[in-house]
């Protein structure tokens, strides 16, 4: 199956890293501006802040599955956009399973800056969107390790995307969900050759964000 | 406040006239200053042991902390909230770290200047002049973490000089090197500050670093100024207790130095 590079393997496989990908670059998105202002930033509440999203990193992405279901459903909060059962869906909640990694990360990876250099930098002549992005270039290893962690939690999780995907076939069927299906039918060959392609994909993808994070740091 | 002023106010163009400065910091006033004014061309030294409030004083001025005033002007024009970016840019400070960023040495050097909106061109060719001022042009490609100390000071130095600001602040930035790199950086800061026509104020806690580079000493204790005069008038007849015992520790260094 896997030399014939099988359809629907290729689709799944395609549709597992476009998901993961998706997910993985809107919690980019959004928790790196949010680490780097937690790394900088001091004020009331911080602690209990920086404390929840330490939490958030080890949320169990079957309880992110119950709770994007309970808010998608039909008739729950967000049920009108008709989400649930949608790729949408899957993204969604790993988008929320990867970003307490990526801010926990980031604001790690800005923290270990010298405190100093912010003011540095404004002292430059930096706007405040210029200092934004020479921060996040200071702290560019923290952050693909929270690109690396990000990713790794989403493409490995089953439990959200089996609950809010519904493992539908050619929509919303993942690796990780595929291969629950294929175990539970007995076809443990399938399943091992798609666990084989699923830790290909986590690695590759890692050892090419290895690759970039090592690189500059030998002279 | 028991200042000697002795025509100090002088008749040149103020670079910088600030009136009732606060700095408050970590909840508790750090520095209060009447009156702050820096001539054209002039070189300022604060001067005052640790913790007088010299740093936050400096920081301030350089609109870098929060702090308040009842007028602060640069360069004859108000400062408002709505300008500070555009008043920040007309400066450079220097700190008592290098502070590189992790890129080449030429890279930090063009970071402040791209910045400001100077053109490529322009900017390389200010870089590769000031890294060549300050003896540090060949290791323009080496990466700014694998310089030594004095190496990264100077870097530090030429990045705030070809941004060609109207003041340098200075922030003890020769306290973190050892005596030789920093008895040679101290005799090329002077003239290299002359040549240029820059307005500076250089923020120490030593007496000889003073006397050797500034025209103009303002003694700060418990973040108030106690004394101000050129730094003979300092030697002459120091203003408090603690004055006297920097201006004769620094002349002890001196003297050793063979100034």
């Amino acid at each position: 199956m896997l030399l014939h590079g099988d359809a629907e393997l290729w689709r799944v496989t395609l549709l597992t890293l476009r998901l993961s990908g998706t997910a993985t670059l809107v919690s980019l998105a959004i928790g790196v501006p949010l680490g780097v202002f937690l790394g900088l930033a001091r004020f009331r509440g911080r602690s209990l802040v920086v404390s929840a999203t330490n939490a958030g990193m080890g949320l169990p992405p079957v309880v992110v599955g119950v709770a994007v279901s309970l808010l998608l459903w039909r008739s729950g909060p967000a049920g009108a956009l008709g989400l649930m059962y949608t790729p949408g869906a899957i993204v969604f909640a790993q988008c929320i399973i990867a970003l307490p990694q990526v801010i926990g990360l980031t604001m790690a990876g800005v923290m270990q800056l010298d405190p100093r250099l912010a003011l540095q930098i404004v002292a430059l002549g930096a706007s405040p969107a210029q200092l934004y992005m020479l921060l996040v270039r200071e702290a560019r290893l923290g952050i693909l390790a929270a690109v690396m962690a990000g990713f790794g939690a989403v493409v490995s999780e089953v439990g959200a995307s089996m609950m809010v995907g519904g493992n539908i076939t050619g929509q919303t069927r993942v690796l990780t969900t595929a291969i629950v299906l294929e175990v539970n039918k007995g076809n443990f060959d399938v399943a091992i050759a798609l666990s084989l392609v699923l830790m290909l994909l986590a690695y590759g993808v890692t050892a090419v964000l290895t690759v970039l994070q090592q690189k500059g740091r030998h002279v | 406040m028991s200042t000697s002023r002795g025509g100090l106010l002088g008749t040149g163009r103020p670079v910088i006239q600030v009136q009732d400065l606060s700095v408050p910091r970590g909840g508790k006033e750090r520095a209060r200053v009447e009156q702050l004014f820096l001539q054209d061309d002039e070189i300022l030294a604060v001067m005052g042991p640790n913790g007088a409030g010299k740093s936050s004083l400096l920081l301030a001025i350089a609109l870098l902390i929060p702090a308040s005033w009842s007028s602060y002007r640069l360069l004859g024009r108000d400062i408002r909230a709505e300008n500070l970016l555009n008043v920040r840019r007309s400066m450079a400070v220097v700190f008592q770290d290098p502070l590189l960023l992790d890129t080449t040495v030429r890279d930090n050097v063009l970071m402040g200047l791209l910045m400001r909106g100077v053109l490529r061109d322009e900017a390389e060719e200010r870089a590769r002049h000031w890294l060549d001022k300050l003896g540090v042009g060949h290791l323009a490609a080496r990466k700014a973490r694998t310089l030594s100390g004095g190496e990264a000071h100077r870097t530090s130095l030429a990045r705030a000089f070809a941004l060609e600001p109207a003041v340098l602040l200075l922030d003890e930035p020769f306290s973190s090197l050892d005596v030789v790199s920093r008895v040679s950086l101290m005799k090329e800061v002077r003239p290299l500050l002359r040549q240029t026509s820059t307005s500076a104020i250089f923020v120490t806690h030593d007496f000889t670093e003073a006397a050797m580079v500034a025209d103009r000493v303002m003694v700060m204790e418990s973040g108030v100024i106690v004394q101000q005069g050129t730094p003979k008038q300092v030697l002459a007849s120091p203003a408090t207790p603690l004055v006297a015992a920097l201006v004769e520790f620094g002349r002890v260094m001196a003297s050793m130095l063979g100034q």
